[in-house]
């Protein structure tokens, strides 16, 4: 299976990068954008069987190196492959 | 004295601390690889700046978990002096030895000069040489110092004299102006600014030995 993590800047910390992006945007003339965050998406494959136990095994990972979790969130999703 | 300064790949101020480091305790620093397990017996350990591990993932993040920094923790724990400069500050946050993080500089940019600071506490054991001197100037040179910490941790720090270093004229929208700061028991320092490049006539000026000779006197 696949684990997809999200990891973004936490609500309330200053994201330079998104508003940033956001700006740049509007130069365009994408006009409907009213706020942009930037974050990362990282996927490991693992060799787990078993969903709930990767999901926690991967949490552990987030915790202990992928976020920084004075700073970040992180969502993970668990892919299932055929 | 005897000191060590950490080498990790893509260290770039390593040279630069050991040189610091010989000039003025006129004793030449242990080199320490990254992948050792045990640190020598030593005074102080001196976690240097540049781009450890390329700053992949986040910089700091993944030298903090390599085996030299594990034995670091533990010593630290003890009361080993330990000073982070730089690449060194995001190092021990990320570590854990001190709160808060490191985040690209508001103004997006790399910033690279001569930076004012006011030295906030001169009690630590970083800093009594510069009882008489509140004002210096070092260099900075850095992408990621946008310090962060949440309310609770801001005002601990505040509360209890651990900010030593602030900004005058912030250059990376720092918390507080907030430059270096210290563990709760004071033994470990982290600091955006570079002392060690600022101990020679010839690098501009000569306001980061008072550091260096502080930590000796504490350390005896």
């Amino acid at each position: 299976m696949k684990a997809i993590i999200h990891i973004g800047l936490k609500p309330g910390v200053l994201d330079p990068q998104g508003r940033t992006i956001a700006r740049s945007l509007a130069h365009m003339g994408f006009d409907s954008v009213t706020k942009a965050r930037q974050g990362k998406t990282i996927e490991l494959d693992l060799s787990s069987e078993d969903t709930e136990a990767a999901k926690l095994e991967v949490e552990k990972m987030c915790k202990q190196l992928l976020a920084n979790t004075v700073i970040e969130d992180y969502q993970i999703e668990i892919v299932e492959q055929d | 004295m005897q000191s060590a300064v950490i080498v990790f790949p893509a260290s770039n101020c390593d040279r630069d601390a050991a040189s610091a480091l010989e000039k003025i305790t006129g004793h030449k620093p242990l080199m320490v690889w990254h992948e050792e397990t045990t640190l020598p017996k030593v005074d102080f350990v001196v976690i240097p700046g540049g781009f450890s591990y390329g700053d992949y993932l986040r910089s700091g993040a993944i030298a903090a978990r390599s085996p030299i920094v594990r034995d670091i923790i533990k010593k630290a724990e003890k009361g080993l002096p330990v000073a982070g400069f730089c690449n060194g500050f995001q190092i021990l946050t990320e570590a854990g030895l001190l709160p808060g993080a490191l985040m690209r500089n508001k103004g997006l940019r790399f910033v690279c000069r001569p930076q004012k600071l006011q030295v906030v506490n001169t009690k630590s054991m970083f800093t009594t040489g510069y009882k008489d001197t509140p004002e210096i100037t070092v260099p900075i040179a850095h992408f990621d110092g946008n310090y962060y910490a949440d309310d609770d941790t801001l005002k601990l720090l505040k509360k209890s004299g651990r900010i030593l270093f602030k900004y005058i004229d912030n250059p990376n929208g720092s918390l507080n102006d907030i430059a270096g700061i210290c563990n709760k028991v004071g033994n470990v320092l982290g600091m955006m600014p570079h002392p060690e490049r600022s101990v020679d006539p010839l690098h501009g000026g000569t306001d980061g030995i008072a550091l260096f000779k502080s930590v000796m006197e504490a350390v005896g």
